[in-house]
């Protein structure tokens, strides 16, 4: 069938500059730049072009430009060129239409419109480059008090066990097979290098990464690939899947093209199947079901490691999470509505959960008000860009984020969403071993300890500024974020005062 | 309900900011001294406080009503007066009501009427309620709802006095020179959102415990959601309330002792604390882990003080100042070491303690022994 839908990007070549040798060929993977054999001519299938920049980035002439196609449609508010494609797209399909990444569309992103404090004349601030400035942070259940012998000073509470963060980041579950086996040991490498950790995602733990196991979350998700005892006590935390941000209520999704005989034997399945997550867990159809989970957890791993639950941030997140507080998870993750993913379908990903800034807000409210907050830590993630969004994300109640979308970027990523593919020109989100070799793990840990060194200092910089030299008194401590243009209730659900108030 | 944060705090600013002269004189041996002194050594740091809010905390001071709670309470008017005396004679018995005695001083302006009760708790109180607690709760209860009125002190042999107004004019006020404790604490303030109001003047206290304070404290949002979660109210909306809240959940309500509660207010660093013995070290991670929203962070001192303890302490990175001194059984503390130097001319040892380092004067122990035991490692 004759497709209508037109090439999204042109591939400009400058003759002056090409020097016909092919290495644009080479590195695209989508097939959008190709050598003629009669003409001895390097020539572009603009419609394959995703404008991923591979072939321009690794240009030894620069002689490529990279451009919108500016191909315009009539103008019409309602019928914008994307509608039309996708029309398009499912009518010579008749499938799902697929994407990968996170939500791209117009909602409002609350972090742009909070701002943060700075002492002046009453307090000072603090110079992060002459004073200590802690942003080192535990994960794990608190008790509401501490009990000790007042004649021996010895003692009396024993904590739940405790995970430490040398800084409040770690990095998002991406499971292998969505991503590559270089990025889980460019990721493990980093978070040891870094302190903090990082999560394997639902497609269980390659063998060769078990000695990062004390930097590791494990997931086990409605699919258990790659669950048995050893996974879970190799780790430091243990997490229970739900849910994710790009793909409310339903389960994650590795097209066949992507189990290779490595992701297969890593995810116990046979090799060249589709690995399809059930929608649920299907031992949890209820609350008292998933503290039965979480217990089990425990029990298997003799109650010495954390039990995280993660969902997607929906409507009813504060009763929710308060319910996964008292079903015992020791961390609970909210993945908000710009949360990634490998492959979802398109408009579940675009029209589905909330913005993570208000789940945020309401979670941590919610489980104040209900005296629990301590009981268990408060991690989030979905669309984190920078350590702005972090330190604000602090302020407004978590206790750490996650980022996946960012640690990508640092590796090499431009956010082309093709991940469902399998194609990534930049080895990242692919199993193909000639583009998954386009990661080097250890320039890649490099790359990612990085940015979180980079982020580390603008995060000091910032709490100097407040007056503050210990994270914990920044975290939940909402008086030093202001908002702009926000409405009242927008405000008082982050609640958060107007900036001038 | 009436909104002291309203009175306390007109312009609803995030909290009510300012800094402060504070100064603490303590005779360990227990032995009474009149206020002469320390109203001078608070009136030489006259410039650090603005006119708007002086006070004084004192102990020892009611001796033949030793065993009664004494109210000082304010009434903005004659029906506050009235109304509120009905609400002492239901829920007490008042053994003995009189106005506190005064002397019109020219600096100090529309003075509430200012009466003391020494009130018995009786059985009036539930069973199963302690003296303390029905005490707190009926102080909260005058304090919030009445009208006009606000109780200001509510412990036993001891009594605070404080105003609007130079912390020496507030002393002259009041009389102060003719009273006798052996434990004094003093403070003048510096506002500068707070039109000033007579109830928002140091020393805060409730029961016996009195905090004086200097400084701004950047962590106040997270503290006070977290003093909220255990039942607190910051209706007053200072830093200073924060800290008497903190000290009473940490002290009163799970009975941690004062060399602990300093170290959960004023932490040692995480890496100070990883270098310690195991013992030490799983008990500061233990409580930094647990309490670390009680952190105060950003510049603070206090004087803390109830019978038999008076207790100075700084932010960790000591971003106020305070400065202790020694001599015989008597210890100072104070924001600026010349005022302790011009009560008392010959000290034994005079000293800056570092950040977050507690300094605890102790009834029957000389001064020196109630510090050393600090210095030496408040953790045994």
């Amino acid at each position: 069938m004759k497709t209508y839908v037109p090439p999204k990007f042109m591939i400009i070549r400058d003759p002056a500059r090409c020097i016909q040798c092919q290495i644009c060929v080479n590195q695209c993977s989508f097939d959008a730049n190709y050598y003629d054999i009669e003409d001895s001519e390097v020539r572009n299938r603009d419609e394959n072009c995703v404008g991923c920049h591979r072939c321009m980035t690794f240009c030894p002439t620069r002689a490529i430009t990279i451009t919108k196609n500016p191909l315009e449609y009539r103008e019409n508010y309602n019928w914008r060129s994307e509608d039309i494609e996708d029309i398009w797209k499912q009518a010579e399909s008749g499938g799902v239409l697929l994407t990968g990444m996170g939500n791209d569309k117009g909602y409002p992103i609350y972090w742009d419109h909070l701002l943060l404090n700075a002492s002046q004349v009453t307090n000072p601030s603090i110079d992060p480059l002459r004073e200590p400035m802690e942003l080192v942070t535990y994960l794990g259940k608190k008790p509401d008090r501490v009990r000790i012998d007042r004649d021996s000073f010895d003692l009396e509470t024993e904590l739940a066990p405790q995970v430490k963060l040398n800084l409040p980041v770690m990095f998002s579950a991406m499971s292998y097979g969505a991503v590559s086996l270089n990025v889980h040991k460019s990721l493990a490498q980093a978070a040891t290098e870094m302190g903090i950790l990082w999560n394997t995602g639902e497609g269980g733990l390659h063998h060769s990464l078990y000695k990062y196991g004390n930097n590791t979350i494990v997931q086990v998700a409605s699919g258990r690939f790659g669950v048995h005892a050893q996974y879970l006590n190799v780790a430091r935390v243990v997490e229970i899947k739900i849910g994710q941000g790009a793909k409310p209520g339903i389960g994650g999704h590795l097209p066949a093209e992507k189990v290779t005989a490595e992701v297969a034997l890593t995810r116990m399945i046979p090799r060249g199947t589709d690995a399809l997550s059930p929608a649920p867990q299907h031992d949890i159809y209820s609350i008292e079901d998933l503290a039965q989970l979480v217990y089990a957890l425990k029990e298997a791993t003799n109650y010495t490691k954390p039990i995280s639950v993660k969902i997607a941030a929906v409507h009813n997140s504060a009763a929710i999470a308060s319910g996964m507080v008292r079903a015992g998870a020791d961390i609970i993750v909210l993945d908000g509505l710009r949360g990634a993913t490998g492959a979802a379908p398109k408009v579940i990903r675009d029209n589905v959960g909330i913005p993570i800034e208000l789940a945020l807000a309401s979670v941590d409210t919610r489980l104040r008000q209900e005296g629990i907050r301590n009981q268990a830590s408060l991690v989030i993630s979905g669309g984190i860009r920078n350590s702005g969004d972090v330190i604000k994300a602090i302020a407004l109640g978590a206790d750490a984020v996650n980022i996946g979308t960012a640690a990508l970027i640092a590796l090499g990523c431009h956010v082309c969403q093709q991940c469902h593919t399998g194609k990534c020109a930049w080895g990242i989100c692919t199993s193909n071993l000639s583009l998954t070799k386009r990661i080097n793990p250890e320039i890649g840990a490099r790359r990612l300890s990085n940015l979180l060194r980079g982020w580390s200092l603008e995060i000091k910089d910032m709490l100097g500024g407040l007056g503050i030299n210990a994270l914990e008194s920044l975290r939940g401590n909402r008086l030093h974020l202001r908002g702009v243009g926000l409405t009242d209730t927008e405000a008082e659900i982050l609640g958060v005062r107007m900036a001038g108030s | 309900m009436k909104n002291i944060g309203k009175i306390h705090n007109p312009y609803n600013d995030d909290k009510v900011i300012d800094a402060c002269s504070i100064f603490g004189m303590m005779d360990t041996s227990g032995k009474l001294f009149s206020g002469e002194g320390i109203i001078k050594a608070i009136a030489n740091m006259h410039d650090r406080s603005n006119g708007l809010g002086g006070g004084f905390a004192i102990y020892g001071l009611y001796p033949e009503y030793a065993d009664l709670y004494a109210f000082h309470i304010m009434y903005l008017n004659q029906s506050a007066h009235n109304q509120t005396e009905c609400f002492l004679k239901t829920h007490f018995d008042v053994i003995q009501a009189e106005e506190i005695p005064t002397r019109p001083t020219e600096s100090i302006l529309n003075p509430p009427l200012m009466w003391r009760y020494f009130i018995e708790v009786g059985n009036h109180k539930p069973e199963d309620m302690s003296d303390d607690d029905y005490i707190v709760a009926k102080v909260m209860q005058i304090n919030t709802i009445l009208e006009d009125v606000f109780v200001f002190s509510s412990g036993k042999n001891m009594g605070v006095f404080k105003g609007v107004g130079y912390p020496e004019d507030i002393a002259a006020y009041f009389c102060l020179e003719q009273y006798r404790g052996y434990l004094w604490t003093a403070h003048g303030r510096f506002p500068t959102n707070t039109p000033g109001w007579w109830g928002g003047s140091h020393p805060f206290s409730i029961l016996d415990w009195t905090v004086v304070h200097n400084g701004e404290i950047s962590s106040y949002g997270i503290n006070r959601r977290y003093l909220e979660q255990s039942g607190y109210q910051c209706t007053m909306q200072t830093d200073t309330e924060v800290v008497a809240y903190a000290v009473d959940l940490l002290v009163r309500r799970h009975g941690l002792p004062m060399e602990l509660v300093a170290k959960i207010l004023a932490p040692p660093f995480w890496d100070e604390i990883e270098r310690q013995p195991e013992r030490q070290r799983d008990l500061l991670k233990t409580i930094r882990q647990v309490y670390g929203s009680l952190l105060l962070n950003g510049p603070f001192t206090v004087i803390i003080a109830h019978h038999g303890e008076m207790i100075g302490l700084t932010d960790r990175i000591r971003l106020r100042p305070l400065a202790v001194g020694e001599k015989g059984d008597v210890l100072y503390l104070s924001s600026e070491e010349s005022a302790i130097h011009l009560i008392c001319s010959d000290l034994d040892r005079v000293w800056t303690p570092v950040g977050g380092e507690l300094v605890i004067g102790k009834l029957g122990k000389s001064s020196r022994t109630g510090i050393k035991k600090v210095i030496t490692g408040a953790i045994r």
